[in-house]
């Protein structure tokens, strides 16, 4: 095997296994406490990008708009928990999913509405265009940034969940809420906090995946469902099953393109379903979780 | 609690159902005689190549307009009905349905995109309506899919290919790596490159195919820029274009390769910008600035300008095209059956809408015309909005360029 | 006259017959009445899944793919020029993906399994893509006759739309029965047990499992019907029919019309489609619309049109 060739391939994988991640973790995060799956979060994601074209326009600082979009999709996905998801607490498992279901096409129709129809090209900032050359590639240098900014949000969240008494709180709602409400946690401002940040995490991860592909109302569609296989295949409300399979499809999609890239977008789907068989609740999944 | 009465139940259904049965018959009892003549139009108003069909929209009206301000075809006003066909096969063809059965249109033109077209066809030609399909297909013009009724106005693969694989070839290098999108269209398009190339005395170095709206090139291009190509020939549709070009510069690829592609398109280039789009060649069916050259251009330069402030874009001028054929049809056989109108095309079958001379060749339906190439202009070159490209060449019509009649299934 | 609605009640089947034998005459254009029958049926074949079983699939383009696939290639590529034998194809393959299928899908449940019927459906439909020289890729699959009705010496062109219409009509008629005594039969009320609570019909001694699948089955049949019907319906049969969009669209369909009842799903269907094509002429933002719709029924009308409607009725959930 050529080495040269695999390398740069293992990089552009790992960035794409970045954007997976953030996805993931968000959906992961909202199914594990929340028992809700979450089909708008390939919508909030696009909104993330548009957000950021739009803050960039206004405030000429790609910094800023890197920062304030996903706290306003994270907004939003307060707005949508408080007003609509927390209508169906007590029905049935399957009604957020339909109902986010009809909620993505709403939110992909507005933009197409508000932004138009042919989508928004957007770049990244001076200071981070161009090659950084790593010997065996030059790898652009925004690409970098990308891996950085995750490995950081990473680093903080783990921190958050598990060094922090609201993230305490998390851990144990997911794996007992009744006790938790039992001991008087007042878990309905914990859940709008979890979807908040959930939806706050695929707001940045369309923020950073605009200056690579361009904002465009459509980019939710195929993202959401591959983000569901790597949340399916790390485990549904585990963290580090999100993080774990998010890097791995990552890895999956970059090698099969290069060896074989006919089989690219099947693949991603043959891995979920051989794992599925194998390890039923996911790589970490609890079992039990999500039935 | 009250609940629903069987009396406000069914007068509920027996209004419900009053409604949707008047709203079937009410058209018909209207439609009189002295019809205009209807056109239908089915197109991808929504969808990832939206800003297409809103060019194909433009061009047709614009072409409606002018046979109207005209007095219409034989007397009567002519009308465009427009549908959405959502870049869907099914819908394409529910929506043709709809068109001829319920708008009683008497011809169809649209399409954008092979497979719908050819769902559009079928219908058509169940239905015996005539049909000028105004997209890329190399399919369509030639058997089974083909007809004596359908028409082929806008250019093809094949033809497209050739032309720009030949003059890549000669002017640009004869080294190549192609990329393409993994469908129909990005694989035909592939499949001439590579054989125009080899033609002409070329190397492909490699060919590689990408899934289709995946906007995520990066893992290809550090191996394409191992193999040291002197042209990458990307057939990149649609937004795809756009993000193609975007990460093949930001690894640096302008620099060390010339960039081409099989077709540019306005609204791209417009999207994209002088940037993204600067020294990179492409052919095209239309582009406005045709009209310091070409007569006809002018006139429908200025109409577009007069109606939409902007001027034509290369699908508009398909869609333009094939209605004023279509009305040119009926007039030469003062009818509107599709047969009449279709063989009076083939007896008379050249004209000149807005490019230059055109042709129906008799066989296949197919409509040949010129191309041209064209380089993209970098920023601080461009001339005001829309003059974002440079006319390189010009590749007169010439049936060459396309499939023979007999590869095309014809005896 | 509560009797009428009792008797609709007491007999489904043929209240249905009456009310599609004149439903081209009510919708807007002929050609609407027969999607609205099809999709009625693929809706159908879902709601079996979903609202009696209780299992919710987001890949049930598969089928509704295989079954068009099937009528497709069977009439399009060999010679055999029948076609009852194309009709019969369609559905045939079906229902062999939904045995394999299924018995996949079915050992995970909840959302896992939702997401299995999902990567199968995707599979497929990459699988149809890619597989260009037989089905003809994202060209579709064209070139299917339209042959004519033969039946003892009889032969019906059914070029026309009204002709098309009723000759799916039959077939529809004959599925809808076939659901009926499914339902009425004592597999249909384990199913509705099932659907209510697996782990008690398992302990009342129950083969759960081998159930759950013999639906699945069934649901795949009658979905590999549409499909079948709609390849001759569109003369192609496009690649996106496999597309996991086209199983939303079911999901949607079913739920506004009311799943777990009996008509449910050909109100859904006809409302939706009729909807979406008369909105279309309107506006290009018609998923908007219908997204609004079907978020307020999710949230207020969870039963759905008829659901709500006949909800309140005591004559039984049809």
């Amino acid at each position: 095997m050529d080495l040269a060739a695999v390398l740069p391939q293992v990089f552009t994988g790992l960035v794409l296994g970045m954007i997976f991640v953030l996805l993931a973790i968000g959906l992961s995060l909202i199914f594990g406490l929340m028992t809700v799956v979450n089909f708008a979060h390939g919508s909030l994601y696009m909104l993330g990008a548009y957000f950021t074209v739009f803050l960039l326009a206004y405030t000429k600082s790609f910094w800023v708009a890197l920062v304030v979009a996903p706290i306003l999709v994270g907004g939003l996905g307060f707005a949508i928990e408080r007003l609509l998801i927390r209508r169906l607490y007590g029905r049935g498992p399957d009604d957020p999913l339909l109902l986010t279901f009809g909620l993505s096409l709403v939110l992909i129709e507005t933009a197409k509405l508000i932004w138009g129809k042919i989508g928004l090209t957007l770049d990244p900032p001076r200071a981070l265009a161009g090659a950084v050359d790593l010997g065996f590639m030059a790898f652009p240098l925004y690409r970098l940034f990308v891996i950085a900014v995750t490995i950081v949000v990473l680093i903080g969240l783990w921190a958050f969940v598990n060094r922090t008494n609201v993230g305490l709180i998390i851990r144990a709602g997911s794996r007992d809420p009744l006790m938790v409400r039992a001991l008087g946690v007042d878990l309905n401002r914990i859940w709008l906090l979890v979807f908040g940040v959930g939806c706050g995490l695929a707001g940045l991860a369309g923020a950073l995946a605009g200056p690579m592909r361009g904002a465009y109302a459509d980019m939710g569609v195929t993202m959401i469902i591959e983000s569901f296989v790597v949340v399916v295949v790390g485990g549904m409300g585990s963290l580090l099953g999100a993080v774990v399979a998010g890097i791995m499809m990552g890895q999956v999609v970059g090698l099969t393109t290069l060896f074989a890239p006919k089989l690219a977008e099947i693949m991603v789907f043959v891995v979920m379903a051989v794992v599925l068989l194998i390890r039923p609740s996911g790589i970490f999944g609890e079992a039990g979780l999500a039935e | 609690m009250k609940s629903i009465t069987r009396r406000s139940f069914l007068a509920t259904g027996a209004a419900a159902a009053g409604v949707t049965a008047t709203q079937g018959f009410f058209p018909a009892v209207l439609r009189a005689q002295s019809d205009p003549i209807r056109i239908g139009f089915p197109l991808p108003l929504t969808g990832p190549f939206a800003a297409l069909a809103a060019d194909q929209q433009r061009g047709a009206q614009l072409a409606q307009d002018e046979l109207n301000a005209k007095g219409g075809i034989m007397g009567r006003k002519v009308e465009v009905l427009f549908r959405d066909d959502q870049l869907k096969p099914a819908v394409g063809a529910q929506r043709t349905k709809e068109l001829i059965e319920n708008e009683k249109v008497q011809f169809v033109v649209g399409g954008l995109a092979a497979h719908v077209q050819m769902a559009i066809n079928e219908q058509t030609k169940k239905s015996k309506v005539l049909f000028i399909s105004v997209s890329q297909s190399d399919e369509i013009s030639a058997k089974p899919d083909t007809s004596p009724i359908t028409f082929h106005e806008a250019l093809n693969p094949t033809i497209t290919s050739r032309v720009m694989g030949k003059w890549t070839c000669d002017n640009l290098g004869k080294k190549w790596w192609i990329i393409y999108a993994d469908y129909a269209w990005g694989k035909q398009n592939n499949m001439v490159l590579a054989d125009t190339l080899k033609a002409n005395g070329g190397t492909l170095l490699g060919s590689t195919p990408y899934p289709l709206g995946s906007a995520e090139f990066s893992a290809h291009l550090p191996k394409i820029q191992a193999a040291k190509p002197d042209v990458l020939m990307s057939v990149t549709p649609g937004a795809d274009n756009i993000a193609f070009l975007k990460q093949a510069r930001s690894f640096g690829m302008d620099k060390q390769m010339k960039l081409a592609q099989p077709l540019v398109w306005i609204s791209y280039l417009k999207e994209g910008g002088p940037e993204l789009y600067q020294d990179v060649y492409g052919a095209t069916n239309w582009y406005w600035e045709l009209q310091d050259s070409i007569p006809t251009a002018k006139k429908y330069v200025e109409a577009s300008m007069k109606k939409f402030n902007m001027p034509p874009g290369d699908y508009g001028a398909y869609a333009y095209s094939a209605v004023l054929e279509v009305a040119r049809g009926v007039e030469l056989a003062k009818s509107t059956d599709s047969f009449a109108v279709a063989d009076a095309l083939r007896k008379s079958p050249t004209y000149d809408h807005f490019k230059g001379k055109q042709w129906w060749r008799t066989c296949d339906n197919k409509s040949f015309q010129d191309l041209w190439i064209m380089k993209g202009r970098g920023p601080g070159k461009t001339k005001g909005e829309w003059g974002l490209v440079d006319i390189v060449a010009r590749v007169p019509a010439d049936e060459k360029y396309d499939r023979t009649c007999a590869e095309k299934g014809f005896a | 006259m509560r009797t009428v609605t009792e008797w609709v009640a007491r007999h489904p089947v043929f209240a249905f017959a009456l009310a599609f034998a004149v439903f081209p005459f009510v919708v807007p254009y002929k050609a609407l009445a027969a999607q609205v029958l099809i999709f009625g049926l693929l809706a159908m074949g879902f709601n079996l899944l979903y609202g009696y079983t209780g299992l919710l699939s987001f890949g049930h383009a598969a089928y509704y793919g295989l079954g068009a696939y099937g009528t497709g290639l069977v009439l399009a590529k060999t010679k055999l020029g029948s076609l009852w034998l194309g009709v019969l194809a369609g559905p045939l393959l079906a229902m062999v993906g939904g045995a394999v299928i299924g018995f996949f899908c079915l050992r995970r449940r909840g959302i896992y399994f939702a997401m299995l019927t999902l990567a199968f459906a995707q599979l497929l439909y990459f699988v149809a893509f890619h597989l260009a020289d037989l089905t003809g890729g994202d060209d579709g699959l064209r070139g299917i006759p339209q042959l004519p009705f033969q039946l003892l010496g009889w032969s019906i062109p059914l070029e026309s739309t009204l002709a098309f219409y009723y000759f799916a009509y039959v077939l529809v008629v004959l599925a809808v029965a076939a659901l009926k005594r499914i339902l009425d039969s004592p597999f249909g009320t384990v199913l509705q047990a099932i659907r209510e609570n697996p782990d008690r019909a398992a302990a009342c001694g129950y083969d759960v499992n081998r159930i759950k699948h013999l639906s699945f089955v069934f649901s795949a049949t009658f979905a590999g019907l549409a499909g079948g019907l709609d390849a001759l319906r569109l003369a192609v049969v496009p690649v996106e029919s496999l597309y996991w969009t086209t199983s939303g669209q079911v999901v949607i369909m079913t739920l506004l019309g009311g799943a777990g009842t009996f008509f449910g799903p050909f109100v859904g269907a006809g409302t939706y489609l009729v909807l979406e094509d008369r909105l279309s002429v309107f506006t290009e933002s018609w998923p908007l619309v219908i997204g609004l719709i079907f978020m307020a029924f999710v949230l207020f009308l969870p039963k759905g049109i008829w659901g709500t409607l006949v909800g309140r009725l005591p004559i039984g959930r049809i």
